[in-house]
């Protein structure tokens, strides 16, 4: 069986490049798919513990947590395509009327 | 077979307040096409808040745990349905003719604000960690629809955008915080994890400290706590105003809320947890006093201003004593009052033609609108904690409890911090009273609904202020089941 720290190690990888994603990237697509990620990587964290403690409270928060993720999903897109249809730029620096 | 009703315990009566809300909500949103709908929806949700009200009210004083320890009803959580409650309606009143100046009056607006309210409800109603995340996602959701509510206006379309990204990015580290520390109890429960927690701290230790810390960034995002404030200036800023005065109220009160929850009542023993907060409380503190004195708009002056003001409820978790957590509800409840009688008119003033909110625009308001002048300065005061206003009892209640705990520093470093506020908050009065008019001043129009908003803020503000021991006992008894 894999150990849980090869889970966990994997689970904070992921974790790791979403957050450097969305620190870094300009763009807005990019930045949300990088928020996916990190949500996801809390996925991953959830069901191995949940395996290695043989409670299956976890599992059944995965699901909640997938149904959250679409409906962010379907929030976040809907609002990129109302920027976009005013500014014609997904860049975030372009979003510069209200200073940082 | 397994007896589900009596291991379950499904009683609707725990949830009754977020299900009226829920059923006023739907029937707007199933209604929607109906051409009437625009006019009926406002008074539709406001029968669904007041439900909601006469329903928390009578879950007072019942403590009870129900939907398999999922829903917990405290009178912890119902004071905080109650001010949940409070500010949604008086947002709703105050928005008054903006939404039409602007042209968005549409009737979804009522509907995201009672969706988010119930999610704000589940939120304080509970103490399982996922029906936090849940609720937190809930509130979240529309949120960001409100903030992006003007989707012609540019600076409301970035607003959103911001808010979506850093809510998001936000919500991402407290599901982490929350698997992590699945992790090491096995548990979501806030109450197993305290029945158990010398079994974890003996194993699992860091990964309950991983969880810890990641919750604590979660929720700083979200009460807007220094260094993950970046957000607040730009959302309050671009956000439609009444828009603003419940994002300004409702969901900091939730996050709140949510980490005298976790922090002083799952995670009491952790020691770390104080010196955190020990250094959130005087970098939100300082840092938000600081940023608003160099604000020329007076939206984003009071985006600042509300950093500063979770800084002063962050003084009181970090004390963390009963005496500081009935503090900082009191303060909560304050703050509602205060906050959106400012907002209200600030409002009102923007519903007057090409106004940006800027402090020249106040100038000559003492001549041109002598009563919202005077009421203005009221709520000024309050915010910078003058007497006889509930802002200075409710700094002095929680100045007092650090006092009391030895925390003498941080109290010295909240008192200062006070007073350095009053210099930004007093140049709003002296703009309005003294400062010369460069044009001739629009006539203000006060509707109905924005004056009973103003009555009640005022008489909440000023009223609470001469009898604050009536308030600071109810908010006693509000902590008295919760520990």
């Amino acid at each position: 069986m894999v150990p849980i720290h090869a889970y966990l190690m994997l689970a904070m990888i992921l974790f790791g490049i979403g957050a450097f994603g969305v620190l870094v990237s300009r763009n807005v697509i990019v930045m949300f798919m990088s928020v996916e990620l990190m949500l996801n990587a809390a996925n991953l964290v959830l069901i191995a513990f949940s395996r290695a403690l043989g409670v299956v409270d976890g599992h059944v928060f995965v699901f909640l947590v997938l149904a959250v993720a679409a409906a962010e999903a379907a929030v976040g897109l809907a609002m990129i395509i109302t920027i976009y249809r005013n500014r014609e730029t997904i860049n975030i620096d372009r979003y510069n009327l209200l200073k940082w | 077979m397994v007896d589900y009703v009596s291991t379950v315990n499904p009683d609707f009566s725990l949830i009754a307040p977020e299900l009226a809300l829920l059923i006023a909500a739907s029937l707007v949103m199933v209604f929607i096409p109906w051409r009437r709908m625009p006019v009926l929806a406002p008074g539709i949700i406001m029968v669904g808040f007041i439900a909601a009200f006469a329903y928390a009210l009578g879950q007072w004083g019942h403590q009870s745990s129900g939907f398999a320890g999922m829903v917990t009803c405290d009178n912890f959580g119902v004071m905080f349905k109650l001010i949940f409650i409070v500010a949604s309606v008086l947002s709703i009143l105050l928005i008054g003719q903006y939404m039409k100046s602007r042209g968005i009056d549409k009737p979804e607006f009522f509907v995201l604000i009672a969706i988010s309210a119930i999610g704000m409800m589940a939120m304080a109603n509970t103490t399982d960690l996922v029906v936090m995340f849940i609720g937190l996602e809930v509130m979240s959701l529309p949120l960001y629809v409100l903030a992006g509510f003007n989707r012609r206006s540019l600076e409301s379309n970035e607003a959103g955008i911001k808010y979506f990204l850093m809510g998001a990015f936000a919500t991402a580290f407290l599901l982490m915080g929350i698997a992590f520390i699945y992790g090491a109890s096995g548990t979501t429960n806030l109450r197993q994890v305290v029945t158990d927690f010398n079994y974890i701290a003996a194993g699992r230790g860091m990964y309950l400290y991983a969880g810890v810390a990641m919750i604590m960034i979660g929720f700083g995002f979200k009460v807007g706590a220094v260094p993950f404030h970046a957000w607040i200036p730009d959302v309050y800023h671009g956000a439609p105003t009444p828009v603003t005065a419940f994002f300004s109220v409702a969901p900091k009160a939730a996050a709140v809320a949510v980490l005298l929850r976790i922090f002083l009542y799952g995670f009491a023993d952790v020691a770390l947890v104080t010196k955190a907060f020990w250094i959130l409380a005087v970098l939100t503190m300082t840092i938000g006093n600081i940023l608003a004195l160099r604000q020329d708009n007076v939206k984003r002056m009071l985006a600042y201003s509300s950093i500063a003001h979770a800084g002063y409820i962050l003084v009181a978790i970090t004390v963390g004593t009963q005496e500081a957590i009935s503090a900082a509800i009191f303060y909560v409840v304050a703050y509602t009052f205060f906050n959106l009688g400012a907002f209200a008119i600030i409002a009102l003033l923007e519903t007057r033609m090409g106004a940006q909110s800027e402090f020249s625009e106040l100038a000559g308001l003492s001549k041109s609108a002598p009563w919202i002048a005077v009421l203005l300065a009221v709520f000024m005061f309050a915010l910078s904690g003058f007497p006889p206003t509930v802002g200075f009892f409710g700094k002095f209640y929680i100045f007092r409890a650090a006092v009391e705990s030895n925390f003498i520093t941080l109290a010295v470093i909240g008192v200062l911090n006070s007073f350095l506020s009053v210099y930004y908050y007093l140049r709003v009065v002296k703009t309005c009273y003294f400062d010369d008019v460069t044009e001739a001043q629009k006539p203000v129009f006060v509707p109905a609904t924005v004056g009973l908003a103003l009555i009640i803020t005022t008489f909440g503000t000023i009223g609470l202020g001469l009898f604050p021991q009536q308030l600071l006992d109810f908010t006693r008894q509000a902590i008295f089941a919760f520990l």
